[in-house]
C-alpha cells in the first residue's frame, strides 16, 4: 500500500459505492415528487391572498360561509369559517363525482382542516385564506377534522361532507 | 496505513468541571422525569383509559399535561442535557480548562431561572399553549421570557464553547483540532444561527403583543419564523448523538472511526444545510408559495445527504470493532458486539430505530406526500423515532458511562439498565407503529383521540396498541432514572484502577491527514449565510414588509 501522508479526504470503495447509491435514491425521489406535484396534480396550499380575521362578517365571501353551486352537480365551492370550536358550515352535501374546492379561514386562532380520504389537508390561520380541491367519486360521510389544536374544546371540532349517489 | 500516530487525551476533568457538567446532568433527568409521566397518560387516554381526572395534580387537562410532556422532554430534557455533554467533550476534546468559565456558569444559570420562569405558568395553566405556542394562542408573559432565558442562556454556555475552541486554536496552529471538539462547537454554531427564527419571533412578535404595546400578531409570519428555528432544533437533538455513534461509540466496542475526514464533513453539512429548510414543515400552511416549499423540500433530501454517509460510517465502525472482537461472516461481527454494555445497547438500539425514523423523515419532506400525514398522529409516531429514541436513547446510553465517570461511582445495575434497552425498545416499535398507522387512517395529532366524537370504532386495535406500547416505553424509561438516581446517590465507590474513562476513539486514518479545509471555519459559515439569504431571504422579506398585526392573543 502506498502510505504517503498526503492530505486527502480518504474514501473506501465501499463507501464510493454507497455514496453513489445515496445520490441515485435521493433524484428518484425528487423525480417521484416532481411527478406526482405535476403529472397527477396533487396540488398543496399556496398564497390566496389575506384577510382580517375581526372583520369577517362584514366582508364577502366570508360573511357567508357555505356551498356555492359553480356547475350543478360537477362543480362546487365551499367557503368555511373555523371559529372555537367548530366549522360553519359544520354539514355539506354534494352529488356523486362533485368537485369541490374548499376555502377556508378562521376568525380566532389557528386551526386545521383535514378532509378524510382525500389530499384535503390544510392549516386554516387567522389573516390566510386556504385552498384546496377534492372529487367525491363515492358517495357516503367523509369528516373534515380540526387538526391543530385551538383550545380546550378542540377534539370536538369536526364537519361532515355527505355525497349522494 | 499509517499506525496510529495519535495519542489519547490524557488530561481529565477537574472536580469543579465534573460538577458543572453533573448539574446539568441532574436537571436533564429532573425535567424527563417529569415530563415522561405524561406519555403514558396520552397514550392510555387513546386507549379509551382516561387517567387525568384521577391524576389531577399532574395536570388539569390533556393540553396542559401535552404542553408540560412537550417542553421538558423535547426542549428541557434535551437542551439541559447536550450543554452539559458537549461542555464535556470540548473540555477533553481540547484536553484544555474552558477559556472563561464564568461564562459557561452564566449561561447554565439564566437557563436555570428561564427553566423556572416558564414553569410557573405552565404549572398553573396559564400556558397551556403546547411547545409550539402558535400565536394568536396566548400565554401567560413570563412563559415567553422563560423561553427566551433558556435559548440565551444556552447561546451563551456557547460563546464560552467557542472562545475556548479559539483559544486552543492559537495555542495548537497547524494541528488538526480534535474531531470530537469541533463537532461540539459545529453543533452549537448551528443552534446559534437556527434559534434566531425563535428569538425574534418571541422579542419582535409575540411579546409586544402579550404586552399590548401592539394590536396583536401575524401567525403566519410567527409560524414561518418559528420552523426556521424548528427544524435545525432536530439536528440540535440529533448531533451530538451522531458525535457519540462516530466517535465514542467506536471505542466501547472496541473498535475506531472509520473516517475521521468524512465525519467533518457530515457536520459541516450539517451546518450549512440544517437551517435553510424549514417551510418543509410549512407544506399545508396558506400564507407560503408552492414554488418555496419545493425548493425546501429538495433541500430537505439534500440534508438527507449527510445522514445517510453517517448511516454507512457508523455501521463500517461497528463492524470494525465487531470483527476485531472475533466477530466473523457477514453478521457475526454484530454478534460480537459488546450487547450486555448497558451504555452499547441503547445506543444500538437508538441507531436502529432512527433508521426508521429517518425513512419516515424522507416521506414527510416529500413535498404533497406530506398532505397524506400533515399533523397526523403519524407526526409524533415519526419523532418518538428521533427525538424520543435516536436522541433519547443515546443520552441514555451515555449517560451510563458519563455518571459514573462525574461521580466515580460504579454504575448500579448494569444488567438491568441494559434489559431497560429492550423494553423501551420494544414499547416503542408497538407505539411508533400504531402511531403511524392511525395517522394514516386520518387521526388528527394533539387531540384526546379517547373523547372526540369522529374516532370511529375501528380504529381501536391501533389505539390500544399506543396505549400497551406507551405504558412499556414509560417503564424503560423510569429504569434508566432509577439506575442513574441510585448510582449517583450510592456511597460505594469505584476503585481509582477502575475508574470510568471518556470513550474517545481513535481514527483509523491519523487526523493529521485531513485536508485543511474540513478544519476551516470561514468558506462554512459564509456558505451556512449564503444559503440561508438564498432559500430564506426573499420569503422572509415579503412576510415582513407585509407583516399584519390583526390577531389579537386568545387564552386556551
Ligand atoms: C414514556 C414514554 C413516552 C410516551 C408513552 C409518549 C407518548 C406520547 C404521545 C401519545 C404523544 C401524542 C400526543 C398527541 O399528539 O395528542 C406524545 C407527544 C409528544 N412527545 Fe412523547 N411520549 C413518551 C416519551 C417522550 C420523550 C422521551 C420525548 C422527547 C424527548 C417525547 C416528546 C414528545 C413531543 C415533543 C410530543 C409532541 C407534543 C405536542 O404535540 O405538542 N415523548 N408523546
Ligand atoms: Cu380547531
Amino acid at each position: 500500500m502506498s502510505d504517503a501522508p498526503e492530505q486527502n479526504i480518504h474514501i473506501d470503495p465501499y463507501e464510493r459505492t454507497w455514496i453513489r447509491i445515496s445520490i441515485g435514491f435521493l433524484i428518484f425521489f425528487i423525480i417521484m415528487i416532481v411527478v406526482a406535484g405535476l403529472a397527477l396534480g396533487i396540488q398543496v396550499p399556496t398564497d390566496e391572498g389575506r384577510v382580517n380575521p375581526n372583520t369577517l362578517d362584514a366582508e364577502l365571501p366570508w360573511s357567508e360561509p357555505g356551498l356555492r353551486e359553480i356547475v350543478p352537480g360537477e362543480e362546487y365551492e365551499v367557503y368555511i369559517v373555523a371559529s372555537r370550536f367548530s366549522f360553519n358550515p359544520r354539514e355539506i352535501t354534494v352529488p356523486k363525482g362533485a368537485k369541490v374546492t374548499f376555502w377556508a379561514t378562521s376568525s380566532d386562532v389557528q386551526h386545521g382542516f383535514a378532509l378524510e380520504g382525500t389530499n384535503v389537508n390544510m392549516m386554516v390561520i387567522p389573516g390566510q385564506v386556504s385552498k384546496l380541491s377534492a372529487t367525491f367519486d363515492e358517495p357516503g360521510e367523509y369528516n373534515y377534522i380540526c387538526h391543530e389544536y385551538c383550545g380546550l374544546g378542540h377534539a370536538a371540532m369536526f364537519g361532515t361532507v355527505t355525497v349522494e349517489s | 496505513m499509517i499506525e496510529d500516530r495519535v495519542t489519547q487525551p490524557t488530561r481529565e476533568l477537574t472536580r469543579s468541571e465534573k460538577r458543572f457538567v453533573g448539574i446539568h446532568v441532574i436537571f436533564a433527568v429532573a425535567a424527563l422525569s417529569i415530563g415522561i409521566q405524561y406519555g403514558p397518560m396520552q397514550a392510555l387516554e387513546h386507549a379509551g383509559l382516561d387517567l387525568y381526572p384521577k391524576m389531577s395534580f399532574l395536570a388539569s387537562s390533556y393540553y396542559q399535561g401535552l404542553t408540560l410532556h412537550g417542553v421538558l422532554n423535547a426542549l428541557i430534557w434535551t437542551t439541559f442535557f447536550i450543554t452539559g455533554f458537549l461542555t464535556l467533550v470540548v473540555i477533553k476534546g481540547l484536553e484544555r480548562p474552558l477559556r472563561y468559565p464564568w461564562l459557561n456558569r452564566i449561561g447554565f444559570w439564566m437557563m436555570v431561572v428561564g427553566l423556572f420562569t416558564a414553569a410557573i405558568p405552565i404549572l398553573g395553566n396559564q400556558a397551556t399553549v403546547l411547545y409550539t405556542f402558535y400565536p394568536p394562542m396566548e400565554a401567560s408573559a413570563l412563559f415567553y421570557i422563560g423561553l427566551v432565558l433558556v435559548v440565551v442562556g444556552s447561546w451563551i454556555e456557547g460563546y464560552g464553547m467557542y472562545f475556548t475552541f479559539y483559544a486552543w486554536r492559537k495555542e495548537n496552529p497547524g494541528t488538526r483540532s480534535p474531531f470530537v471538539a469541533l463537532a461540539a462547537v459545529i453543533t452549537m454554531v448551528m443552534w446559534q444561527i437556527a434559534t434566531i427564527g425563535i428569538a425574534s419571533e418571541i422579542l419582535a412578535i409575540i411579546l409586544p403583543s402579550v404586552f399590548g404595546w401592539t394590536s396583536g400578531t401575524d401567525p403566519q409570519l410567527s409560524r414561518t419564523l418559528f420552523w426556521f428555528t424548528g427544524h435545525p432544533l432536530v439536528y440540535f437533538w440529533v448531533l451530538p448523538a451522531y458525535l457519540s455513534w462516530y466517535a465514542m461509540l467506536p471505542k466501547q466496542v472496541g473498535g475506531k472511526m472509520f473516517s475521521d475526514s468524512l465525519a467533518r464533513l457530515v457536520f459541516w453539512l450539517f451546518l450549512i444545510l440544517s437551517t435553510p429548510l424549514g417551510f418543509h414543515h410549512q407544506f399545508a400552511d396558506p400564507g407560503v408559495p408552492a414554488g418555496w416549499k419545493f425548493i425546501h423540500a429538495l433541500l430537505t433530501l439534500g440534508v438527507s445527504f449527510p445522514s445517510l454517509l453517517t448511516l454507512f460510517t457508523v455501521v463500517a465502525s461497528l463492524e470494525y470493532g465487531g470483527r476485531k472482537r472475533g466477530g466473523k461472516g457477514l453478521f457475526g461481527w454484530i454478534r460480537a458486539l459488546p450487547w450486555s454494555n448497558p451504555s452499547v445497547v441503547w445506543q444500538l438500539l437508538a441507531g436502529l430505530l432512527f433508521v426508521f425514523g429517518g425513512i419516515g423523515g424522507i416521506i414527510n419532506a416529500s413535498y404533497n406526500v406530506n398532505l397524506a400525514l400533515h399533523n397526523t398522529s403519524w407526526v409524533p409516531g415519526h419523532f418518538h423515532l428521533t427525538v424520543a429514541s435516536a436522541a433519547t436513547m443515546s443520552f441514555v446510553g451515555i449517560s451510563f458511562w458519563l455518571v459514573p465517570y462525574l461521580t466515580g461511582k460504579p454504575l448500579w445495575r448494569p444488567k438491568l439498565a441494559a434489559a431497560a434497552a429492550w423494553i423501551y425498545f420494544g414499547g416503542m416499535v408497538i407505539f411508533s407503529n400504531a402511531m403511524h398507522v392511525i395517522g394514516l387512517l386520518g387521526a388528527p395529532r394533539r387531540t384526546p383521540l379517547g373523547t372526540a366524537p369522529y374516532v370511529p370504532g375501528e380504529w381501536a386495535g391501533h389505539l390500544w396498541r399506543i396505549g400497551f406500547g406507551g405504558t412499556i416505553m414509560w417503564i424503560g424509561l423510569m429504569i434508566f432514572i432509577v439506575v442513574v438516581a441510585v448510582t449517583a446517590l450510592q456511597r460505594k465507590r469505584l476503585p481509582e484502577d477502575q475508574l470510568v474513562e471518556v470513550p474517545i476513539a481513535e481514527s483509523i486514518r491519523d487526523p493529521q491527514m485531513t485536508p485543511e479545509w474540513l478544519d476551516r471555519w470561514r468558506p462554512w459559515l459564509i456558505a451556512a449565510v449564503v444559503l440561508i439569504l438564498l432559500s430564506y431571504g426573499p420569503q422572509l422579506y415579503e412576510q415582513i414588509t407585509q407583516i399584519q398585526l390583526t390577531s389579537p392573543g386568545f387564552t386556551p
